[in-house]
């Protein structure tokens, strides 16, 4: 397995009778930007845990750079938790140097955002602001995998785009970047994409792998309204867009009929579905979309 | 019935948190605010819930007790099991006995909250706990309901259970305003606003804000100008804002032309504010 910088064979992790990773591998490789996914629960943050030598595997293997994640090549890796890891009683400056020296790096030197900052507590600072930081501490010793749990969580459009042209330049240089996130544009991002659902990767590969066969259909109504109300009675999974209704994973002729019963004229046109639509079908379990609600 | 700030300018000492801001919330529709960290979204909802004093403009919001607000905190309280939050609130509006057991029960149910209404709110996940608030920000059936970044940093499965109810809001007659970081939740609202730094970059339905954008987005691997380009994937985007002779507007021959999508009109539109006015 040269090449492979992180790995997961056939990995279960239990807790108690309940099983939160249930036999998942998978594999990040060197240059490559691997965007995990999955509803809250899937497993990801378990699964990360593992692969970081956190948490202990109940069964399988972890493989971080060759070996088990010991303490020695953890120290060549690099972590962007959802909670940030920075200390908020620290300057900017005081956080990047307690983080270099514990990987026994260089500090980083400011990039010309950041210099009006250096002497201000990291919790006084914008989101955003804390999140470049975080991104900073985190590469400062030129890691060669980088784990980033939902790094744009809540940043705005031209700062993401920043963020993304950071974790680029990491993955052109040879590092492997395994990244979660909620945001399905910044899944397409991505090289490759791993869906986990209920501890079990279900599938994997580019976005068409992953939406698979699943389909929606999109009703287009003048009364847009009454469509919404009455199929979402039926218990169907709605959602709108723009004005236009979305349904995932449903059967245009079975639409159609709640929709006549009700009164309503519409069109219904079956399109592709998205990777949300992919994962609320999921989470569903396989109900139709017409089935009435429980 | 539409609700509305017009003309609204807010400051907080020196800080012109909203500049001049115009939004119309017409009852039936949803109106989603997007724009980043300090963009002025929080102040603009908090305005026109009134909570915010405006320095400028004017405010037309219906009375509190037809008004429904979720803070972009939790908006409930964590020692108090679900119902008990939900009871509160409808108690504040007067709801009690049959009428509250009965709406607790439907809203629990359209939630899909009803197998946690005995658990505490610290015990729900974020995306529960973002339902829970939003069931207490419409207990009492509110003409207004302002969201504030109800989705941020939930799953994409409760996601699409929190636009089902805001969307079940809107289509039961209820004006929604709310905001979010996420632009493909912007383009399913009828109407959306992007804010910028206090001001409004563009506003409009996802068609209109696509056929005002002006200029050409081109693709490459190396930007021609690099304070105009930004990250796609795999390559990066470059914004030709044209007409204005002071910059190089056109891209050059042989470049190639992309289709922007609204993330890529609201980098433009910001990069191209950045670029021609200082902060």
């Amino acid at each position: 397995m040269t090449g492979v910088l992180l790995s997961a064979s056939h990995v279960t992790r239990r807790f108690g009778a309940f099983t939160a990773v249930d036999d998942v591998s998978m594999r990040v490789q060197p240059g490559e930007v691997a965007g995990l996914l999955g509803a809250n629960g899937a497993g990801k943050t378990t699964l990360i845990r593992m692969l970081l030598g956190l948490i202990a595997v109940t069964s399988g293997r972890v493989g971080l750079l060759g070996g088990p994640p010991d303490r020695e090549r953890r120290r060549r890796l690099g972590y962007v938790p959802q909670g940030l890891g920075l200390y908020g009683d620290l300057t900017v400056r005081e956080n990047l140097s307690f983080s270099a020296r514990a990987y026994g790096a260089a500090e980083p030197a400011l990039p010309p955002a950041l210099t009006p900052h250096a002497g201000v507590l990291v919790r006084e600072l914008p989101l955003g602001t804390q999140r470049q930081v975080a991104f900073l501490a985190a590469l400062a010793h030129a890691p060669e995998v980088l784990v980033l749990d939902e790094p744009t969580s809540g940043v705005d459009a031209l700062a993401r785009a920043a963020l993304w042209d950071t974790i680029r330049a990491q993955a052109e240089r040879g590092a492997g970047v395994l990244v979660t996130t909620h945001y399905m544009q910044e899944a397409q991002q991505c090289d490759r994409l791993l869906l986990m659902s209920d501890g079990r990767l279900v599938a994997e590969g580019s976005e068409a792998d992953i939406i698979g066969s699943t389909t929606a259909v999109a009703v287009r109504t003048a009364d847009w309204a009454q469509a919404f109300a009455a199929l979402n009675a039926a218990g169907a999974p709605v959602m709108l867009a723009g004005r236009a209704i979305r349904v995932a994973n449903a059967d245009p002729a079975g639409l159609a009929e709640v929709l006549k019963a009700a009164g309503i004229e519409a069109s219904l046109e079956p399109v592709p579905a998205t990777i949300e639509e992919r994962m609320l079908m999921l989470a569903r379990g396989t109900a139709r979309g017409t089935e009435p609600r429980r | 019935m539409t609700y509305s700030v017009r003309s609204a300018t807010v400051r907080f000492g020196a800080t012109v948190a909203l500049d001049d801001v115009t939004v119309e919330v017409p009852a039936g529709s949803v109106v989603a605010v997007v724009g980043g960290d300090g963009a002025g979204k929080s102040t603009l909802l908090r305005a026109l819930a009134g909570e915010v004093p405006l320095d400028g403009g004017t405010v037309e919001t219906p009375p509190k007790q037809r008004l429904g607000y979720l803070p972009a905190s939790s908006g409930s309280w964590a020692a108090l099991t679900v119902t008990q939050n939900i009871d509160f609130v409808a108690g504040i509006y007067g709801l009690a006995g049959d009428e509250l057991a009965a709406r607790r029960a439907e809203l629990l149910d359209r939630a899909s909250l009803t197998h946690a209404a005995g658990r505490l709110a610290s015990q729900l996940s974020g995306g529960m706990r973002r339902k829970l608030g939003f069931v207490m920000a419409i207990v009492h059936r509110p003409a207004l309901l302002i969201l504030d970044e109800p989705t941020t940093g939930i799953d994409p499965v409760s996601r699409i259970d929190l636009w089902r109810l805001v969307s079940e809001a809107a289509a039961s007659g209820t004006a929604v305003l709310m905001s979010t970081t996420y632009l493909d939740e912007a383009e399913r609202a009828a109407h959306l606003v992007v804010l910028d730094r206090g001001r409004i970059l563009v506003q409009g339905s996802y068609d209109q804000v696509r056929a005002g954008f002006a200029g050409v987005v081109t693709q490459a691997g190396q930007p021609v100008r690099a304070e105009w380009a930004w990250r796609r994937g795999r390559v990066l985007h470059e914004y030709w804002p044209g007409g204005d002779p002071s910059t190089p507007s056109s891209p050059p021959t042989g470049a190639t032309a992309v289709a922007p999508d609204l993330e890529d009109i609201v980098i433009a539109l910001s990069l191209a504010r950045r670029n021609t006015v200082p902060a």
